[in-house]
């Protein structure tokens, strides 16, 4: 049975003459974490917002969930969860208010809802702060939050876009606890990040430079390939800095 | 002779309402440091930067930047400093040349007259002169803010955050800048969320919840780390972790990249571990030690 | 369906943890309410008349005290001379100029016949056209009153009316004016008080004040691109107005256009006021346009005239910049006069552009907080 949740072959993107993505093809596995690292300007939102729906490409096959992208992005919208560092939630609403808005979005019954409602909250050891407004939380938190929220409706694959910039030490490796704990799930999970350390917790990385895909395999079999120590010098080593 | 300080902070206190961002901040900077504030979000980093560009006035305590007063001396203050506030605040839709010409001007200088001092940092983005800042990557606009805040040659450079969603190129790229900058007698102050960068300064200040834990020069700080530090390392990541917490002997266990950072009640690794991994269903385990970096340190004292 | 009234629910809620949004939703329609019911009235109150009487007899004292104890109108001045007509008109209480013909009782016992003259200001044809009409009524009233008396032979007193000014009753002589001021009001006070507030919302503001810049520079230097603009503006509209509506400037046109740049001034000056008040460009927006929308139109005198209305509107009328403007420009657009009839206003506008300025400057934070 095919194992992979995302299949892209020869995706091209142009925005004009400018070739954003060219020519990527990788597959990623059910229940893998899957890093997606590359300079800023290399690609990789442009990808990202293909393969969650948004935008479509301009040729190549992409198929995201059993979802065919170029026909149906908006069928992937339904299969997928999604979580970026610059919005999350909405910051004069309460927790629970989120939760339900975005329950109801993904089309989850009330009881379903209620249920899994307590369920995070009590994880998160927030279960007296239902009501608190998420602008009154701290960072660390509204990110945990997002996250969870993300997969509340238990999605086959959740997108992460830089979920960690800013936040200390410690919340960000909590939160990496709770990526794996949901992959551990069956969620696919798709991150990027500019923290190198966390491209070691992937199981596949793949790194983008310049539109092109110049690596991809799990951090070990790059770190021999490159004779490199940690993913941060292999990064360095074959990324050249993007001058568009 | 001493050297005068270019900046001396005492118990510097500030509050926003109900939160109090700072507490009885003390330090103090030398000239032609690159002193660095490591802390996460909400620390207090950027309400101390402000605090320091004269922006925001203290509550309590006293902040003299290169001799004067923050609060009394800002009109002069302001003549010798350069800021770059996070988000890079840059016109968008002036172009890169435009938004250069204008901080000089501002300044009352002309690019020409201090180009020597930008001419490593401006020479990247120098062939994209015309295009408009909002067009431009992260790294390149991190650049061009750089160049925009040097271009009156400061005496004291204050950077906030500058590297934050930058690639690690580009990053590492920017901090041989930096150093370099320290010939022209120039001061930095910079703040960063990323741990790794606080080895690049000559002294670090950890904040947190608007308290300084420490302030040192970084090897210092990784050097006070307490206990003996493990490395562990295993094929199933979460698995780990999961089982370290659950052995009796372990303090803490964090991750780490590709291992875990253990350390025990009695700093060494006993015998038991492995049996006690091999029984959680862990195999191919490793474990040896290993020299404590300075995000152990900041873990151990948050 | 659901996603669909989740989303909705989540609308409700963001509108109603936005207090000002709120308010604005709520207090605009009240604020309506209670301006439109009580400013805007078709009646007439206090119209200022004046009356040149050339026979003095018992008749027309007579007709004077019933005009006058009318409730609608109140006595500016006993003219003595035809001369005087446009003197009055220009100084702008008199709204109408009643004149009796010469032995006017005696021609309406022994001919039955007497004309009035009554010459209406025509440049606020609203105005113009509801005071004659009340005059006319009362006149008929009169005239039905003395008929009664002498039953057999009737007596007709005959008015005749003519406009000074605007003789066509033109309504883009109202118009134009009126549009002119409150499009340059609006659109200053928007552009400058959204331009410091951008500053403030893409964080540039803050490497602007830690920069060698002082404040006034920063906001003179924000006025004097829109100031410049603004008089193409002006220059825009007129030439307009004169191809289109062949409304041209009766009086001096760089008058006019001086107390436009004082006007316009005074208009980017509210902008950077607004702009100290406000957090972010939406804000700023919302003052601007809808906050000042409303008193500017209907409480300058541009549609509908201050003496109207109860007096608490006419005080607050005093506080806005646009009644002044209303006044120079229809005086010196429409009635050609010169700046000896418009110094009070001008005066008014210089004072309150100096002290705007004095306030933004002073209330321009050199900090963030």
């Amino acid at each position: 049975m095919d194992n992979r949740v995302i299949i892209v072959k020869n995706l091209i993107k142009k925005f004009g003459t400018f070739v954003a993505n060219d020519n990527l093809s990788f597959d990623v596995f059910k229940g893998e974490i899957f890093g997606f690292l590359g300079a800023n300007g290399a690609g990789k939102t442009t990808a990202i917002r293909i393969l969650s729906g948004l935008s479509s490409p301009t040729s190549g096959e992409v198929i995201v969930a059993g979802v065919d992208a170029s026909k149906k992005p908006e069928e992937i919208k339904k299969q997928i969860g999604y979580m970026s560092q610059k919005f999350s939630l909405y910051e004069d609403l309460t927790i629970k208010e989120n939760i339900m808005l975005y329950g109801g979005i993904y089309g989850m019954s009330k009881s379903l809802i209620k249920e899994r409602t307590d369920n995070l909250l009590e994880k998160l050891n927030f279960q007296d702060y239902g009501n608190k407004l998420i602008a009154d939380l701290p960072l660390g938190l509204r990110q945990k939050l997002a996250f969870s929220i993300a997969v509340f409706h238990e999605p086959k694959i959740v997108f992460l876009d830089e979920p960690t910039g800013g936040v200390d030490p410690i919340t960000r490796r909590q939160f990496w606890e709770m990526i794996y704990e949901t992959s551990a799930r069956g969620i696919t999970v798709f991150v990027t990040t500019h923290y190198m350390d966390e491209a070691e917790y992937c199981d596949r990385i793949s790194i983008m430079s310049e539109g092109k895909i110049v690596a991809l395999d799990t951090p070990e079999n790059l770190k021999k390939l490159y004779n490199a120590a940690t993913v941060e010098d292999v990064f360095i080593k074959i990324v050249r800095p993007v001058n568009n | 002779m001493q050297m005068q300080k270019v900046i001396e902070s005492t118990d510097l206190s500030k509050a926003f309402g109900q939160t109090q961002a700072l507490k009885e901040i003390t330090f103090s900077v030398d000239e032609s440091e690159i002193f660095g504030f490591i802390g996460p979000d909400g620390a207090g980093k950027t309400t101390l930067f402000r605090i320091i560009a004269t922006l925001l006035r203290p509550d309590k305590g006293e902040m003299k930047v290169l001799g004067m007063d923050c609060v009394a001396g800002f009109r002069e203050l302001r003549k010798n400093i350069g800021y770059m506030p996070g988000r890079f605040s840059l016109y968008q839709d002036l172009t890169v040349e435009e938004n250069l010409n204008f901080y000089a001007t501002v300044f009352g200088t002309t690019v020409k007259k201090n180009y020597d001092l930008i001419s490593d940092i401006y020479s990247h983005i120098e062939p994209f002169k015309k295009r408009l800042a909002g067009k431009l990557s992260g790294g390149m606009k991190q650049k061009l803010a750089l160049s925009c805040a040097l271009i009156h040659k400061p005496k004291l450079l204050i950077l906030d955050e500058p590297t934050t969603g930058v690639d690690a190129v580009s990053r590492s790229e920017f901090w041989t800048m930096l150093a370099k900058l320290r010939q022209h007698n120039i001061t930095i102050i910079v703040s960063t969320p990323y741990m790794d960068e606080a080895m690049r300064c000559d002294r670090v200040a950890l904040i947190q919840k608007g308290m300084i834990l420490s302030v040192a020069p970084p090897q210092k700080i990784r050097d006070g780390f307490s206990r003996k530090l493990f490395m562990i390392k295993a094929r199933e990541k979460y698995k780990l972790i999961t089982a370290l917490r659950n052995y009796p002997d372990t303090v803490t266990a964090y991750p780490f990249g590709d291992s875990v950072h253990v350390t025990f009640t009695d700093d060494r690794i006993n015998e038991s571990l492995f049996k006690f991994l091999h029984e959680a269903g862990l195999n191919n385990v490793t474990a040896e030690e290993t020299s404590a970096g300075i995000e152990d340190r900041f873990l151990e004292l948050m | 369906m659901k996603r669909f009234l989740g989303f909705v629910k989540k609308e409700f809620l963001h509108i109603f943890r936005d207090y000002r949004t709120l308010f604005i939703i709520f207090g605009i329609p009240v604020a309506q309410i209670l301006i439109f019911g009580f400013a805007v009235s078709t009646d007439i109150k206090n119209a200022g008349v004046a009356f040149l009487d050339l026979s003095k007899d018992e008749t027309t004292q007579k007709l004077t005290d019933k005009i006058i104890s009318s409730g609608f109108f109140k006595r500016t001045e006993n003219l003595i001379s035809y001369n005087e007509i446009e003197d009055i008109f220009r100084k702008g209480k008199t709204k109408e100029v009643i004149i009796f013909e010469k032995d006017f009782a005696r021609k309406l016992l022994n001919e039955g016949k007497a004309s009035i003259s009554i010459i209406a200001d025509g440049s606020e044809p609203n105005t113009a056209t509801l005071v004659t009409n009340y005059t006319m009524a009362i006149i008929s009233d009169f005239n039905a009153d003395i008929s009664g008396i002498r039953s057999n032979n009737s007596m007709l007193i005959q008015p005749e009316v003519k406009m000074f000014y605007n003789p066509e009753l033109k309504s883009q002589h109202m118009f134009v004016p009126g549009v002119i001021t409150m499009i340059l009001i609006l659109i200053c006070a928007l552009m400058t008080s959204v331009t410091i507030t951008r500053e403030k919302e893409f964080g540039t503001m803050e490497v602007l004040l830690v920069s060698p810049l002082r404040p006034i520079q920063i906001i003179l230097g924000k006025v004097v691109p829109y100031f410049l603009l603004s008089i193409v503006n002006v220059i825009l509209i007129l030439v307009l107005s004169w191809l289109v509506f062949g409304l041209s400037v009766k009086g001096s046109i760089v008058l006019l256009l001086a107390e436009s740049m004082l006007y316009i001034m005074l208009s980017l000056s509210v902008g950077i006021l607004i702009s100290t008040v406000s957090g972010n460009m939406q804000q700023a927006i919302f003052i601007s346009l809808v906050g000042m929308m409303l008193p500017t139109i209907l409480l300058s005198g541009f549609i509908y005239p201050i003496e109207n209305m109860p007096k608490v509107y006419g005080v607050i009328s005093y506080l806005l910049p646009p009644r002044y403007f209303i006044t120079i420009i229809k005086s010196v657009m429409i009635k050609g006069t010169g700046f000896l009839y418009v110094w009070k206003e001008t005066l008014v506008l210089l004072a309150m552009t100096i002290l705007f300025i004095a306030i933004s400057v002073r209330k321009f934070k050199v900090r963030l907080e």
